[in-house]
């Protein structure tokens, strides 16, 4: 945790921060360890053993500075290595919001971290090596971002020091950047800084290197994005957990569902509908442990009263009586192909979508991308490992989903190799 | 327009109380660690909430390495007493009374990589098929890259080079007979949330987090308490003085802090001041840098 000034964390302040999470997309050597160990040298979120412990590290590996990349490092074998080999999460806090990193590794054959770390996310730093400028790999984590629905995208232009803070090359990368995303990210809150991760500019405290850029720092920029829109508000969504029946005398009656809401807000006496039993009820209680709410909204945990008996269990779905989820048992996907062993056309495999498991098969490959170009490459009849490809497949059972870009919790699906059981799979459906 | 945010603590209470009842859907015989220290209180409370009005579907499990602070074993007594909840005890003694394990020796022994064979034991003693625990990623750096829903096979080890991608909120918990999950619901707080949600959530606490006298020794920066099993260096001199615990574990490994906190409020100004790790505080991951990540590859907590 922070450490430092302890009058920023008065209780008071604490219980009013906004949770923000965000993941880091840059190739090797782009500089994201060094960004993220600024992030928490500069925030003062580092305690002294483990600065004391990078000290020591650095000049063990005669490092001329303090080599900050050395906070991230995780398992042996990266050490060893010098690679980042799996998400890993970091955290810190200033006292407006507290954040969870997802630090996913660049190389190509970890694009499944990438959407691993993006799933959960609120905002994406792509990172841009100001030497490079745009490159394939840019395309590939620009497009991840917006596969996975990230809603707020920060372009970090890096080694802004080796370029003499040139504004030129900064204009240049945004112009090559925007062409690109021109066709995949239309509308999305996307914003430039240029940065020196290394030497601290724009990263926590503002450039004096940089007169001509004014906007936010890369800190500033997290801490005040808006973040109250990035879930669905509309469409009332509420897959059911849980069931809760006490057996005790005092709740001899109660019959609670417990669940994590997706989308919408909730009142008492709102008309829902329960999936797949297609019978209309209302919402009699907000249950929770400190007592009954007026509302509820996404992400809260709660648990609802309905006011008729009705057969609800585990895998169910309560949605708005006027506002019906799509239903069907054929689907299509974008799907990341996350196994060694790949995806075959006519394969079967366990999904889990929401809290609702069943058994489909993979009835077309329609085109595996190259993510580098987006071009489609047709007649496939398998999809390999960190391949990205649309696909159709069929459910045992109907789903209740909405369209991943309308909700990435009712629109999202894993799917498990029933003989290993791995997750093999992310799933967004169209 | 009406601001529909969560503070951040409403969201992590929020997705831990997701995980536990996941847990409590998922698996037939899951079971809390139960540690006695703050993080384990905190996941009772949580799933208090998670179950309300129901009791927590799931007993608790202590691994005792019976080198307790008595202050602890009290606590947890009265707090099974109070919540009605259902207590197993897994003892280290045992193991090593039956010779499963044997006894370290030496100034540094400490029961504490022992309670590994305890726990896996107790594990496959009563077939638990999941067990809760309180480890978050911000402790330790093997714990940085740790699923909520950590895969062991039937001998408890983990192997975190080939784990399950975890996305969304979607949780794989599909195993093979014999092996078990580890699950970690507040995997995302840090040691300032829990203190915070302690604080807004009046939780109560052993009185080993606040200030009190007690005799303690200076070792390798740490000081640690005097024990009767707890052998001292002849340089070593015991002294009374007025600490409080960062974290609560066996008293072999439990560092002490300085402190004249009493209560919450103070804690927090003190941990917020502070500039040292808690786990800068835990003898037992001084052993090499890897500590936590080979204990862990083994089946620890």
């Amino acid at each position: 945790m922070t450490g430092g000034k302890d009058s920023e964390f008065s209780s008071k302040g604490y219980l009013n921060m906004q949770l923000l999470r965000f993941t880091t997309a840059g190739s090797v050597d782009d500089g994201k360890s060094t960004l993220i160990g600024r992030l928490l040298y500069d925030s003062k979120s580092l305690f002294e053993d483990q600065l004391d412990a990078v000290k020591r590290a650095s000049v063990q590996k005669g490092s001329e500075h303090l080599n900050l990349a050395l906070f991230t490092d995780g398992l042996r074998a990266e050490r060893e290595q010098g690679i980042t080999i799996d998400v890993a999460y970091r955290y810190f806090a200033t006292p407006n919001r507290k954040f969870i990193i997802a630090d996913t590794p660049g190389h190509i054959q970890y694009t499944r971290n990438m959407v691993t770390g993006a799933s959960t996310a609120n905002a994406a730093i792509i990172l841009i090596d100001a030497r490079n400028g745009v490159i394939e790999q840019t395309y590939r984590h620009a497009y991840i971002a917006y596969l996975l629905g990230i809603p707020h995208i920060i372009v970090c232009i890096n080694k802004m020091d080796l370029l003499d803070y040139s504004r030129e090359v900064f204009e240049k990368i945004k112009a090559d950047f925007n062409a690109f995303v021109a066709k995949v990210l239309p509308g999305e809150d996307l914003r430039f800084i240029p940065i020196s991760a290394l030497k601290g500019d724009n990263v926590v405290k503002p450039s004096g290197n940089m007169d001509w850029y004014q906007e936010s720092t890369l800190l500033e920029t997290l801490e005040t994005i808006p973040i109250d829109k990035d879930h669905d508000m509309i469409h009332q969504r509420f897959p059911v957990q849980y069931v809760i029946r006490p057996e005790s005398d005092k709740y001899h009656d109660y019959r609670g569902y417990a669940g994590r809401i997706a989308g919408g807000i909730f009142h008492p006496g709102d008309e829902v509908m329960v999936l797949p039993a297609g019978i209309k009820t209302k919402i009699l209680q907000i249950d929770t442990f400190n007592g009954p709410l007026d509302e509820a909204f996404p992400p809260m945990s709660v648990t609802l009263l309905l006011n008729d008996d009705i057969d609800i269990s585990r895998g169910d779905l309560i949605a708005g009586a006027g506002d019906l989820p799509k239903a069907a048992s054929e689907l299509d996907c974008m799907i990341c192909w996350m196994n060694p062993k790949p995806m075959q056309l006519n394969g079967k495999y366990a999904l889990k979508h929401n809290t609702r498991d069943v058994r489909c098969v993979i009835n077309t490959i329609d085109f595996v991308l190259n993510i580098n170009t987006l071009e489609e490459i047709h007649e496939r009849t398998s999809l390999a490992m960190n391949e990205i490809g649309r696909i159709g497949l069929r459910t045992t059972k109907p789903l209740f989903f909405d369209p991943y870009t309308v909700n990435r919790q009712t629109g999202s699906l894993i799917l498990i190799d029933e003989a290993t059981n791995e997750t093999v799979a992310a799933g967004m459906i169209l | 327009m009406k601001d529909y945010n969560l503070t951040h603590l409403r969201e992590l209470e929020s997705e831990a109380i997701y995980i536990l009842r996941e847990v409590a859907a998922h698996f037939e015989r899951p079971a809390l660690l139960f540690s006695g220290g703050k993080d384990s209180i905190v996941l009772v409370h949580l799933s208090r909430k998670a179950f309300h009005p129901a009791s927590i579907p799931f007993p608790l499990l202590h691994i005792d390495t019976g080198h307790n602070f008595e202050e602890a074993i009290t606590f947890r007594d009265e707090l099974v007493t109070k919540f009605n909840a259902r207590l197993v005890v897994g003892s280290v003694q045992e193991s090593i009374d039956s010779g499963r394990v044997v006894e370290e020796k030496g100034i540094n022994a400490s029961r504490n990589v022992l309670q590994t064979v305890t726990l896996l034991d107790t594990i496959e003693k009563y077939k638990f098929d999941a067990a809760i625990g309180g480890g978050r990623r911000d402790e330790e750096k093997a714990r940085a890259k740790e699923r909520f829903f950590s895969h062991r096979d039937e001998f408890g080890q983990w192997d975190p080079k080939n784990q399950r991608p975890e996305l969304w909120n979607i949780f794989n918990g599909k195993k093979r007979m014999g092996e078990h999950f580890r699950v970690f619901p507040i995997s995302n707080w840090t040691e300032m949330d829990v203190w915070q949600y302690i604080l807004q959530e009046n939780i109560e606490l052993p009185s080993l987090y606040f200030t009190h006298e007690r005799e303690v020794f200076f070792r390798d920066g740490i000081y640690l308490a005097k024990a009767p099993f707890m052998a001292m260096k002849s340089s070593e001199k015991a002294e009374k003085l007025r600490v409080r615990c960062r974290t609560v574990g066996d008293i072999s490994c439990t560092g002490l802090v300085l402190s004249t906190a009493d209560n919450l409020e103070d804690i927090i100004k003190e941990i917020a001041a502070t500039r040292v790790t808690e786990r800068g505080g835990r003898y037992d991951d001084k052993r090499s840098e890897a500590a936590m990540e080979d204990r862990k590859k083994e089946g620890y907590f």
